[in-house]
């Protein structure tokens, strides 16, 4: 319960940060005020359709990322597995690659996320196909890279035979993932199917918690394998699915996230599914903030910064884990 | 009263029956020992009737529920998968699971059965250790403790005492024992034939996927079913310290 206190006023201080940083210069106070005030003066409207559609984003995405990671490795008992490995932020991308390509985005710009969507969805319907209706975790990740492998393939394609050269620009920065000049729109398309996500994962706690003994203990204790592998999917795909519409692709939030907390819960997997949440926010919340603070001038890209920063945390946890071996 | 009752019971491998035709019953009271040797069915047996596999013919487990079944029969099995580092008493809380409703915290029944499998299992002195860090013999006790936490009228275990020490070996069985004179019924696979005799109220003994016998455990520790079964003679002595069976030589 300490945990969840700091990890709460963590992403709230965070919060605050997020929406008082960036290139208006405002006070804390002032700009907070602004939040609230309907006078249409300039630093209102930044403060109301771009820095707090921001934050809020990233609380969202770190959230469901964080969460989903942590669903992931709780469901495959590996603590290597990562949203993606189910082959959703791939297809998405795919999805949101080929809007870009197509010039969809000209002309209405949510087509980008709703096309990502739907990349998202169509490899959901693909890997339960793939993994089929019941089956141990092996098949799951099998159909997982395939998809993956795939869509990256059928990315490359798209990259390869674009014949606009800032399309392919243009795409190459849409997949670095960042959380810019977002709006409104971006939260009210997402959050439905976050809080599907979120609330599918967080019924998947107890059925993550018996799979700590093996699938056939968790199955003898009552847990139905197949329906708890539909929720994971299924659930995994919306956060993952939605958050890679509205961002791009952001890594390693998933992986390091639970991989930093387990720890602190006492490696219990429904407790490390809220605690990964929170996490995560704070995680994609301190990033975002960075991205504004170190390079304000030149659009530094949240994904960039994600793995910048993940990789070498993710090399301290090796070392940890090399020491405990040891 | 009947806890387990199988009716032809087959699992098939593709065309070949793993188990085959096994009809069974099991009541209250009883301590089964299920014997036989590698591939004789053992695991496949238990797996079926607890319906963790496609199976022919009828299982009285799998006509409940998932979550009555839980209830009703607890299952240990062979592969000791403990996923991760959590503690011991958290590990053997797990068993409460099929108990507690949906994200509930554990309730004073709850942490009474936690408490009472500790005891059983002799495992106080573990409660906060990282159960992962545990020997494998310890984690295994562990194990054990936490089917004993599901508190089941009926504990279906696969090798539970294998690769313990024999204090904790004859400590586990003289549980189980214990466990069935309480009124529970409990059905364990085993390779020592030794305590199997000494320790079982009934012995269940398969060969090639078929029961071969199965009846009180001098009945069924004959000369010519263990020579048939498992190509060895043993000595049966019947003693001032209980029935003793020692397995001798392998046969031809």
């Amino acid at each position: 319960m300490k945990l969840a206190a700091l990890l709460v006023a963590l992403c709230a201080a965070l919060f605050v940060v997020s929406l008082t940083s960036g290139q208006v210069n405002a006070s804390v106070g002032e700009s907070l005020v602004a939040l609230w005030r309907d006078d249409g003066l300039p630093l209102s409207v930044v403060m109301q359709e771009i820095r707090l559609p921001r934050a809020l984003l990233a609380v969202m995405i770190g959230a469901s990322l964080g969460m989903a990671g942590a669903a992931m490795q709780g469901f495959l008992r590996n603590p290597l597995a990562e949203p993606g490995l189910i082959g959703v932020s791939g297809s998405a991308a795919l999805g949101a690659v080929l809007a870009i390509q197509t010039g969809l985005t000209l002309f209405f710009p949510l087509a980008l996320p709703l096309a990502a969507l739907s990349g998202a969805v169509l490899a959901v319907v693909l890997i339960l196909l793939l993994a089929g209706p019941r089956g141990a975790s092996i098949t799951l990740i099998l159909a997982g890279i395939a998809i993956s492998a795939l869509a990256g393939a059928l990315t490359s394609l798209v990259l390869n035979l674009s014949p606009n050269p800032f399309a392919a620009a243009d795409i190459v920065f849409w997949m670095m993932g960042s959380l810019a000049d977002r709006s409104f729109d971006h939260v009210w398309l997402a959050l439905p199917f976050m809080m599907l996500g979120w609330a599918l994962l967080a019924l998947s706690a107890r059925g993550l918690d018996a799979l700590t003994l093996g699938e056939d203990a968790a199955q003898a204790m009552g847990i139905n394998l197949a329906r708890l592998r539909l929720m994971l999917v299924i659930g995994t795909a919306s956060c993952v699915g939605a958050a890679t519409a509205v961002a791009g692709a952001v890594g390693f939030v998933g992986l390091v996230v639970p991989h930093l907390l387990r720890g602190f819960v006492g490696a219990r997997p429904s407790s490390l599914l809220w605690a990964s949440a929170l996490g995560g926010a704070a995680m994609v919340l301190a990033a975002d903030i960075a991205v504004r603070e170190i390079l304000p001038q030149r659009d530094l890209k949240l994904g960039v910064l994600m793995a910048l920063v993940g990789a070498p945390l993710f090399l301290h946890l090796i070392f940890k884990t090399r020491k405990e071996m040891a | 009263m009947t806890l387990l009752a199988l009716d032809r019971l087959t699992v098939r491998r593709g065309d070949c029956p793993v188990v085959d035709a096994v009809t069974v019953s099991v009541a209250a009271g009883e301590c089964v020992g299920l014997i036989g040797p590698n591939g004789a069915g053992k695991t496949t047996l238990l797996r079926g009737a607890l319906g963790l596999l496609p199976h022919q013919g009828q299982s009285s487990l799998t006509s409940m529920p998932g979550a009555q079944r839980a209830r009703h029969a607890a299952w240990m099995p062979q592969s000791r998968e403990i996923a991760w580092p959590v503690t011991v008493e958290t590990l053997i809380a797990l068993g409460r699971i099929p108990h507690l409703p949906r994200g509930a915290k554990p309730r004073p029944d709850d942490q009474r059965a936690i408490e009472a499998a500790i005891a059983r299992m002799g495992l106080e002195a573990f409660r906060h250790r990282t159960a992962t860090q545990l020997s494998g013999g310890e984690q295994a006790r562990v194990l054990i403790a936490r089917a004993l936490a599901q508190d089941t009228p009926l504990l279906l275990a696969d090798e539970p005492i294998a690769g313990l020490d024999p204090a904790s070996q004859i400590a586990t069985m003289q549980v189980f024992g214990r466990l069935a004179r309480e009124g529970h019924a409990v059905i364990v696979s085993l390779h020592d034939l030794g305590l199997a005799a000494r320790h079982c109220t009934r012995l269940l003994m398969m060969s090639a996927g078929r029961l071969i016998a199965d009846g009180a455990p001098r009945d069924v520790l004959t000369p010519d079913h263990i020579a048939q079964v498992f190509g060895i003679t043993g000595f049966w002595a019947d003693t001032d310290h209980g029935p003793v069976f020692q397995p001798l030589e392998v046969t031809g």
